[in-house]
Parts: structure tokens; sequence; C-alpha cells
């Protein structure tokens, strides 16, 4: 009796947040799993959100929300209090989204790299980064003059290996002899790992230094150390001037201006999102004219491919370590390959950590 | 001159009031942090403190998150009452969860009452194996325990980054850094629909019970406080001390080890790399607020939890940084050991006399 007593008393709460909801104001809440001032990963969702609220729709963000126990109670806090639209931008933050999504229906909810689309109201999406990662290959193979591209990697999941893949590719092709060196930090922002990695792979040899993880720290040693190096999720380049050859911009602004207008619309349906080059989700910052103008010139003719559909980052043939055939000549990997990979190509060294 | 002079009459309502008094100059300190940001400094304390409980999914959520800190903090009193310094309950209870865990995926398709306490028991055991290195490390080979206990917490995050990148992953995970989703007879039962509180709350209250029972009834808790207090005195009284030292880990070892496997069957259902925001060090501070009393304890919980909720919901309604609630648990820990400080020290403003010139 006393259970069933609370149990109404919940739903009737529950109810009556439902109700205050409906006639409040239209908002988008933000979760971030880092700072805003990474300026890596959460910067440029921040970013993302700003875009957001210079269309004058009301927005909220929590940042640093820790992927545990806390992200559901943060999640479930903001649909409570009147948000219509969440963003929740990190992996972890998966199987809480989708539990809290299944109590409030009439909220829309969008995932960030995940593959869970438990309820309707939920959608994901995510970035083709590895076509920026083919165009850091083709300028690393160009410019490494010790044929060693060292490489700094977060945790072996698909996206990670598929941009070093990517990437190794594309060195290849404009030079054969190169050699891609990893050392896997596992974490996605800690700047003593990521620095220490950084100097690791330059003292054995690598005269590129790129980075699959969050902080500015890298390229600040490559910096020091005099070699070259790439940026990653946001424009890096005053950390590094003289190094940076370019950065990989992650441009969510205008995806989450399209959703959220969507979402006051009315128009919001569930979708699982994977944009690139083409849609401007993956963008490039303005390239080093160190580089040289020829290989510039290459670079942006390789970036409107890669927009157009002319030329694709993972086009046969293609071999994994062992020489074994993974796409046959002619053809390119579809997107459920893509999505699963979980071998490297050949010219990688090392094994991926199991 | 200033003298600094040991008290000798410290009453004890004084002694459990200072920490109230900690918690309202917070108070005032944080209002006067709001005012400087620009907030309403009332209003920003009412998001702060009476916002994030003012329904039941609120209340919920702090029971949820003071659990494990209470349980922790009531293990490390045993250990800091017979100043045995454990630093290293976050690693105790990521231990614990990572046994824990082991077992709950080894009966991944089993299916019956007994297997939640078999998970719990071995938890439990796991943090207090895990206790007992830098206890018997001490006892035998004289190192030091804060150490020893804070390095091993670095040594089981290792561990849990292995075991979930590695063979403990889901093999349906695509490789993301966690296990499977835990079957539902792995789980902790949830006491209301809707709410995330579980049973994990009884095992802390029988816990805290316990405690009370050991630390004030029994023979050892006298021995700890008398440990505590003098150890010269305790080895005259022919007290074992490094019994004692290791029984003490073992306590502090297993209440760590339930709190990580209450977190990981509770709220979480799952192992991967962020099962604990740091709850074994955030318990120092609940330790001490609480005046290593167990009662004392449950109630420093709860305003530590709070502060956690707090930050959340003033960055949610108000948009103040995330890191005030940090800045606010700094506080109470700030003012309660300055308050000590003038507790048990009289400060003599003495003249200066002239031949001291």
């Amino acid at each position: 009796m006393y259970k069933l007593f609370l149990r109404s008393l919940i739903s009737v709460l529950f109810l009556l947040g439902f109700g205050l909801n409906a006639n409040a104001e239209f908002k988008v809440g933000f979760v971030y799993v880092g700072p805003t001032g990474d300026h890596g990963w959460t910067y440029q969702h921040h970013e993302g959100r700003n875009a957001v609220e210079a269309l004058g729709i009301k927005t909220t963000y929590v940042e640093s929300v820790p992927e545990g126990a806390d992200a559901e109670r943060v999640i479930r806090q903001l649909a409570q209090s009147g948000h219509d639209l969440i963003f929740t931008t990190s992996f972890g933050y998966m199987d809480p989204t989708n539990k809290v999504a299944k109590d409030f229906p009439n909220v829309k909810f969008e995932h960030a790299t995940g593959y869970k689309r438990e309820h309707s109201n939920v959608s994901t999406y995510s970035a083709r980064f590895y076509e920026g990662r083919t165009l850091l290959g083709h300028m690393a193979g160009k410019m490494t003059k010790t044929n060693t591209i060292g490489y700094i990697a977060s945790f072996p999941i698909p996206e990670v290996i598929r941009g070093i893949n990517a990437m190794t590719l594309a060195a290849q092709k404009v030079n054969p002899n190169i050699k891609t060196k990893i050392v896997w930090v596992f974490t996605w922002y800690d700047p003593g790992k990521e620095s220490e990695a950084a100097q690791a792979l330059i003292d054995q040899g690598a005269d590129i230094i790129m980075q699959h993880t969050d902080s500015t720290a890298p390229v600040q040693v490559a910096e020091k150390a005099g070699v070259w190096s790439f940026g990653q999720a946001s424009d890096m380049q005053r950390f590094a001037p003289k190094s940076i050859l370019t950065s990989i911009i992650d441009d969510w602004a205008p995806y989450y201006v399209e959703r959220s207008i969507a979402a006051r619309d009315g128009t919001w349906k569930q979708q699982d999102t994977w944009h690139g080059l083409k849609e401007g989700m993956v963008a490039m910052a303005p390239y080093n004219s160190a580089m040289g103008g020829d290989l510039i010139k290459e670079v942006e003719q390789l970036q409107k491919d890669l927009a157009s559909g002319k030329a694709h980052s993972f086009t046969g043939p293609i071999y994994d370590q062992k020489g074994n055939i993974l796409v046959a000549e002619g053809a390119v990997a579809d997107d459920g390959m893509l999505a699963g990979m979980n071998v490297y190509v050949k010219g990688v060294e090392g094994d991926i950590p199991q | 001159m200033i003298k600094i002079e040991k008290r000798n009459d410290v009453s004890r309502s004084i002694y459990f009031l200072t920490p109230v008094l900690a918690i309202f100059l917070t108070l005032f300190g944080g209002g006067i942090i709001f005012y400087i940001l620009g907030f309403n400094p009332i209003e920003a304390l009412k998001f702060f403190f009476i916002t994030p409980i003012s329904d039941l999914y609120g209340l919920s959520e702090l029971l949820v998150k003071a659990t494990p800190l209470c349980l922790i903090a009531i293990g490390l009193s045993f250990c800091f009452k017979s100043n045995n310094w454990n630093i290293g309950a976050e690693g105790q209870l990521i231990f614990g969860g990572i046994v824990g865990g082991g077992v709950a995926l080894l009966f991944y398709s089993h299916d019956g009452f007994y297997v939640l306490p078999i998970i719990i028991l071995s938890g439990a055991i796991g943090g207090m194996l895990f206790a007992m290195i830098p206890a018997i490390l001490k006892t035998y080979f004289n190192t030091n325990e804060i150490l020893v206990s804070l390095m091993l917490v670095y040594v089981a995050k290792l561990l849990l980054d292995y075991l979930v990148v590695g063979p403990w992953s889901n093999p349906e995970g695509f490789n993301f850094p966690e296990t499977r989703q835990f079957s539902e007879s792995a789980r902790m039962p949830i006491l209301f629909d809707g709410l995330r509180i579980h049973a994990g709350i009884f095992i802390t209250l029988i816990t805290v019970f316990f405690s009370w029972l050991i630390l004030y009834k029994t023979y050892l808790g006298f021995q700890i406080k008398v440990s505590g207090l003098s150890l010269k005195t305790a080895k005259y009284a022919g007290y074992k001390g490094k019994t004692m030292i290791i029984i003490v880990f073992m306590i502090s070892g297993a209440c760590a080890g339930l709190a990580g496997v209450g977190e990981i069957t509770g709220p979480i259902g799952q192992l991967h790399r962020n099962i604990s925001p740091d709850y074994g060090f955030t318990a120092i501070i609940v330790a001490f607020l609480g005046r290593l009393n167990p009662v004392g304890i449950i109630f420093a919980s709860l305003i530590v939890a709070l502060t956690y909720l707090g930050a959340e919901t003033a960055q949610i309604f108000l948009q103040v940084p995330k890191y005030t609630g940090q800045v606010f648990q700094g506080m109470i820990l700030f003012f309660l050991l300055g308050s000590d400080y003038l507790l048990f020290f009289k400060i003599k403003f003495l003249g200066l006399k002239k031949n001291e010139l």
C-alpha cells in the first residue's frame, strides 16, 4: 500500500514536470565531458552551442561531467528543468542518455559518437574525422625526412584505428617508405601523458607528430623540438605557430543549429548522422605556408575530391599488416566496414592493444 | 611576539559544533564568492543547497551520492582514529569494484538470488586484500603507509584500464573501454520505481551500526582509540599493535570495496574506467568533517554529496563554473581545520619585552 502510494506520488510529480515543461520556452542543453577551455573536443562543442545561442535560442551547458554514475543525473536534470533538446557530447554518455530518454519521451536527445538508439527520441551523430586524416597523411608523407610519423592515440576503438589507417594509407601513396609509430595513452585528455608520448615519439625519430587526443600539449612539444605537427579538434595554430601544418577542425555548429531549429519547429526526427568534409562537419584550418605552394595546392585538390566523393580515404587495394587483402583493387570500404574497423593496415608498426 | 599554547580544556559540545560552524562560514564565504561573480548570493546559495533536494528525485540522488562517501569514510575512521593514514581508499574501492565486477561477469549467464550476495562479498574481500598490502608492508617492513596506499591507487586504476580495454571488454562493444552491462540478477535492487536509490544504502546503514558497535562497545574499539591517542600507552598496555594495524586496514579496505561494488552493481551497471569520481579521496574530507564519528560521518557525507549536486544545479540554472563545488569542499575543510586549530591552541599576543629587541 505504502509502496503504491509512493509510486503514484512519483508519477504525479513526473507528470507535473511534463505539464510545466509544455508551456516553457524552448531550451537546448549540452553535456560536456571536459572543461570548455580544453581547446580541443569540448571547446568545439561549446563553439557549436554558441552558434545555437546566436540564433536567439536559449541554451544551457554542464561541463566536466564524469562518464560514470553522475552523467545520468545531469542529463535527467536537464530534461526535468525544461530542456527540449539535449546534446550529450561524449561516448560514455551512451547508456545514461538512452535511459533518461525512455522516461522523457517528449524531450529529444542527441548522443555524439555512440551507436545505441534504443528509443525514438534518441539520435546519434559523429563526424568522418578520417577524411581529415587522409589529408594529414598526404602532407606527412611529403614533409617527413625521417620517414617516421608519430601518432598519439587514445583508445583502440574503430574511430581511432580508422584515423591511423586513413593517415597511413594516404602517406604511403606519396611516400612508400613511411612508417607509423603509435603510442597509446588511454586517455582523451591528459596534457602530461600526451606530452610524454610526443617526446617519446620524437626520440624514436618521428619528425611529424599527430594526435587523437584533445589537449594542445603534443603540438607544443613538437614546436619546441622543431618537428612538424597537426592540431586536433580545433585550430591549435596559436599554440605552435611554426610547427603546425594545419588542424582538423570538428565543426559541430551547422549540425547543432539545424537540429535545434528542427526540434523547435517540430520537424526533428530520429537519425544517425555521419558527416564529413562534404557537409563541413570536418573542416581544415589554414595550411601552413612552410609546406610550399605546390603541396598546398595538391592538398586543397584532394580535399575537394574527398568532399565531392571523387576520392575516398579507403580505396583498394588495402592490405592488413600480414598482407591479407582487406579492400579489393578499385573498390572502396563501405560504412559498415569503417564503423567496425579493428585491424591496422600494412605499414603501421605494432599491435592493437587487446 | 605571538605565542601558541595548547588548550587543555576543550569542551565536548564545542568540539562537535565546530563542523557546523565551518559549514556556516563556508556558506558565508560562498555567498561572497557568488557576489563577486555577480550573482545574488542568497538566490545562488538557494540553487546550490536547496533546489537539488527539493523533490524526491533529488533526495534519492543525494543518498545515491552520499552512500559510497559514507561507507568509505566510516572505514577510514578506523584507520585515522588509530593513527594509520590510509590515503588509498580510492584504490581499494577500484580493486573491490574489479573483483566484484569480475565475479559479476563470471556469473553473467547465471540467474539466482545468490549472485548478488556473492558479488558484494567478493567486492568487500577484494578491497580488504588490497588494503592489507600497505598494512603488512607497514607492520613488517616499516614502510610509510601514506605513500604505499596512495601509490596503489594508480596500480588499481591501471589494472582497471587494462581489464576494460583488453580481456574484459564487451565483445559486442566495438573495443570501447567498458565491459558488458551486468545481468539483472547482478544489480542492486532499486527501492522505488523511477528513482536510483538502491539497496546499497542498507549495506551502508548496517556498516555504520556495526562500526559504532565496534568503536564504542568493544575492546578492539578501545584499543584503536588508545593507540590513536598515544602509541606509547598502547604499547605499555600490551596491545598487539601489528594485528591492530592490519585489522583497521582490513576494515577500511572492505568498506571501500563495498562502496566500489555498490557503485558498479547500483547506478553504473558495468565496469568502465570512470567507476569513481574520486570518492576515495573525497571520503577523507567526509571522515574528518564527521569527526571520525559514525553519526557525524552520516551527516558529513550528506553535506559533501550536496556540494556535488549543488554544483550541477547551480551550473544548470546560473551557469556558474562546475568547479565552484570543489571550491565549496575546499572551504569546508579549510574552515574546519582552521577552527580546529583555534579550538586546540590558544594564540597569545605578548608585548615585546625590552631585552628581546
